[in-house]
């Protein structure tokens, strides 16, 4: 079956060793990871992860339930890009010098939507968020004046879904504590 | 308040003794000996049984959790100690076997280092067990330990493993234990949909020719009272995996046999041409489903299983159910129709005649030649009491004894399933005999298995523990050599064993034993170990050309049944 490019949303309790325990999943199926990006979401305590892999919706959804497994892990999600809005970002740094000579600066910057972060003497760092081929085209317009260091994130997500299917379940966890409690099986 | 600090390492107890431990097995070391010292003021209330290797310690108590369905409990020192509880790791995970495993750490400022007997224990078992934890503050243990409780027993049951720095075990704390029932981000009792069930109902209802497959999960739910139910309202046939043995004894009319590799011929054809099987508590392992790609082609397969990671993972099913197996068949039950379904039951009978006649009758009772396993397992399981418990080996050993021991009450078969570990049987046994000593623990063990683990016998004598050894001993490592009988032209590459006097040996460790070289003697030889007080060794000189079929070969297409090596049954 023909690999395709899916984005796995993972949330997670922020718990030390679990980016370890996760990343031998993928190994384990020779699955490369080819992004990844992980931080604190609008849950309390959580954190969401979004990594992108090549491989199939079958061989991903197991990966998926696979790493649902680990103790700490909340909910795993598995998305085509016709699924989420995502979003990466760039900071390409590059000689000043040459900027400065090049008389259609102002047009690059604007045409690809980029912006400038920092200015001295010796470097400028511009900044462009968008999608791979986004930050990819600017890096080839900027090649001409000495990319000095380059770095792109992982992707950032979200769904387009009307529902929120983590805060469904974290409710309805909340809902089994609250009878657990209540059957005075549980004091904490 | 100062007086009502205690140490990590009494904490540690009093939490083992607050989720009701009464047992741990164990061997000391350096940097788990404030944890010892601690046992030596505990030891009227928690009991420790010293074996002679971690690994002894770890099979020992997945014996115990699986006669007693409670969780084992391993202590063991840092680095070797650790390294040694791999194995018995990764088998429990394999086979859903509930353990807390305590591992001793260097001290918190040593890790990281090198130090010595310092290995990375979370990193190492972290793919291997359901859950592991590095403690570096006396505080943190009976949290732990509550968690690792939790997680351990419920669920999809496993293997967890709490790694206690040295620095954690002599720091001070104030002791409170809340048992755990509650984390956030798990779920091991998900909520049954009443219109799964009346599906399911309906699908069986209107199905000719059904077939449930029971698996271990049955045994671990404890749902052999609702498994029995649902089959015999319906009518309907039931097989076993490897480790579903007992879910429904042996005796019963509508218990059909094991399915897999050396499984019985009916239910194994049965799987290809039912149109329905109710598959709970398994989960589609290679040996029961041979050839993926002609699995079951006839049939509607619903999958019930506790761990949603299994749930359409080796075969896509027409229904799957996350769900308990005793929850979902304690549902399904009352909705379920009986129906007479004979020439279904024809089938059976036809196969099951032609299993007998082909290989059983003259497994079971050869009158020349060598002994055959089958006929020592057989022998033994008609002597021994309904309570009896079969715990095997890994080999040829095993699959006879699955095949031929006779399981008449719940939790009677104990085997290592899914990692195959040889070496596992001696130590399990010793571990089922410690958790319910009111059951006649048989093992069959192979000669090449036995010695994996035979320093055990030090923990036998140690303890008094009563275990019959039932050595099927062929001088050979018999699986592998039917492998290189059959497919590798009889090209015994470093099969054949030079074996000790294993009678001897035993008698070395205090363990009573007979060689037994004679069919005729074999009876009296059989009855004189169920009669002995204590652990006795019966040493039975076996055929090494014996195999065991029937046999379906590993990637087979299907549709064919080794009777023997030179006959084939297509179907």
């Amino acid at each position: 079956m023909e690999q395709q490019l899916f984005t796995i949303s993972i949330f997670s309790e922020n718990t030390v060793g679990l980016l370890s325990q996760v990343s031998v999943i993928f190994t384990r199926r020779n699955i490369n990871i080819e992004s990844i990006s992980a931080s604190a979401c609008s849950i309390p305590g959580l954190h969401k992860w979004t990594i992108t892999a090549w491989s199939t919706r079958e061989a991903l959804e197991k990966l998926a339930r696979q790493i649902e497994k680990c103790i700490d892990v909340v909910k795993v999600f598995v998305y085509d890009d016709d699924e989420i809005v995502y979003q990466e970002v760039a900071l390409y740094k590059v000689a000043t010098k040459l900027l400065l000579d090049e008389p259609h600066l102002e047009k690059v910057i604007r045409t690809h939507g980029a912006r400038i972060l920092d200015v001295t003497h010796d470097y400028t760092v511009i900044e462009k968020t968008g999608h791979y081929r986004e930050t990819e085209a600017l890096f080839n317009e900027l090649k001409r004046y000495d990319i000095k260091q380059f770095v792109r994130s992982g992707r950032v997500t979200v769904t387009k879904s009307p529902q929120e299917f983590v805060t469904a379940y974290i409710a309805s966890q909340a809902e089994r504590r609250k009878r657990l409690v209540s059957n005075g099986k549980s004091d904490n | 308040m100062k007086n009502n600090r205690i140490t990590g390492a009494e904490g540690l107890i009093k939490s083992l003794l607050c989720e009701g431990v009464d047992l741990v097995f164990g061997y000391p070391g350096g940097a788990i000996i404030s944890v010892y010292d601690k046992l030596y003021d505990y030891r009227d209330q928690l009991k420790h049984v010293l074996v002679r290797h971690e690994q002894g310690a770890i099979h020992a108590a997945q014996g115990y959790a699986r006669i007693t369905g409670r969780p084992g409990v391993v202590i063991v020192t840092s680095g070797p100690g650790a390294a040694n509880v791999v194995t018995g790791l990764s088998d429990a995970i394999a086979d859903s076997t509930p353990l807390v495993v305590i591992t001793g750490q260097v001290a918190s400022a040593y890790l990281g280092t090198d130090a010595f007997q310092e290995t990375d224990v979370v990193a190492m078992t972290q793919q291997i067990t359901k859950w592991s934890i590095q403690i570096r503050h006396a505080d943190d243990i009976p949290d732990a330990v509550a968690r690792a409780f939790y997680i351990a027993s419920t669920g999809r049951p496993g293997p967890v493993v709490i790694d206690i720095a040295k620095d954690a075990q002599i720091g001070m704390m104030e002791w409170n234990h809340d048992v755990c029932n509650y984390i956030r981000s798990y779920n091991p009792d998900p909520d049954l949909s009443t219109d799964d069930v009346e599906d399911v109902a309906r699908m069986i209802n209107e199905a000719e020719r059904p077939i449930i497959v029971s698996g271990h999960g049955v045994m671990i739910s404890g749902a052999e009272d609702q498994l029995r139910e649902v089959a015999e309202r319906g009518n309907i046939p039931v097989a076993s995996t490897l480790l579903g043995l007992s879910t429904l004894p042996t005796g019963h009319p509508l218990f059909t046999g094991m399915v897999g590799m050396h499984g019985n011929i009916a239910p194994n054809v049965a799987l290809s041409r039912a149109d329905l099987i109710l598959a709970v508590g398994m989960r589609f392992d290679d040996r029961v489903t041979g050839d993926i790609h002609n699995f079951a082609r006839q049939a509607h397969i619903v999958h019930v299983d506790i761990d949603n990671a299994e749930l359409n993972k080796n075969v896509k099913v027409s229904k799957a159910i996350q769900a308990d197996a005793r929850k979902f068949l304690s549902a399904l039950a009352p909705l379920i129709a009986s129906r007479q379904r004979s020439p279904w039951f024809e089938m059976f009978k036809k196969f099951d005649k032609i299993e007998r006649e082909e290989i059983i009758d003259s497994e079971v009772h050869p009158e020349t030649g060598m002994m055959k396993m089958g006929e020592v397992i057989n022998l033994v399981a008609d002597k021994v009491g309904d309570d009896a418990v079969c715990v095997t080996d890994v080999g040829q050993n095993q699959m006879f004894a699955a095949r031929y021991f006779k399981c008449r009450s719940p939790r009677a078969f104990i085997s290592s399933g899914g990692l195959g570990t040889m070496g596992f049987g001696l130590p399990a046994a010793i571990g089922a005999k410690m958790g319910d000593s009111t059951r006649t623990v048989c093992l069959f063990v192979g000669d090449g298995g036995l010695q994996m683990t035979i320093q055990e016998f030090g923990t036998i004598l140690q303890e008094h523990v009563d275990v019959k050894i039932i050595l099927l001993n062929n001088n050979f490592l018999g699986n592998v050599r039917q492998w290189q009988e059959l497919f590798f032209g009889g090209r015994f590459s470093q099969t054949p064993m030079i074996n000790p006097d294993f009678v001897a040996l035993a008698a070395a460790y205090g363990i009573k034993g007979e060689d037994v070289t004679d069919r005729c003697r074999l009876s009296d030889a059989v009855d004189r170990m169920l009669a002995s007080d204590g652990s006795y060794l019966l040493n039975v000189a076996i055929d090494a050309t014996d195999m065991i079929f029937p046999m379906v070969p590993s990637g087979d297409p299907g549709n064919r049944i080794l009777l023997s090596q030179y006959k084939i049954l297509n179907y």
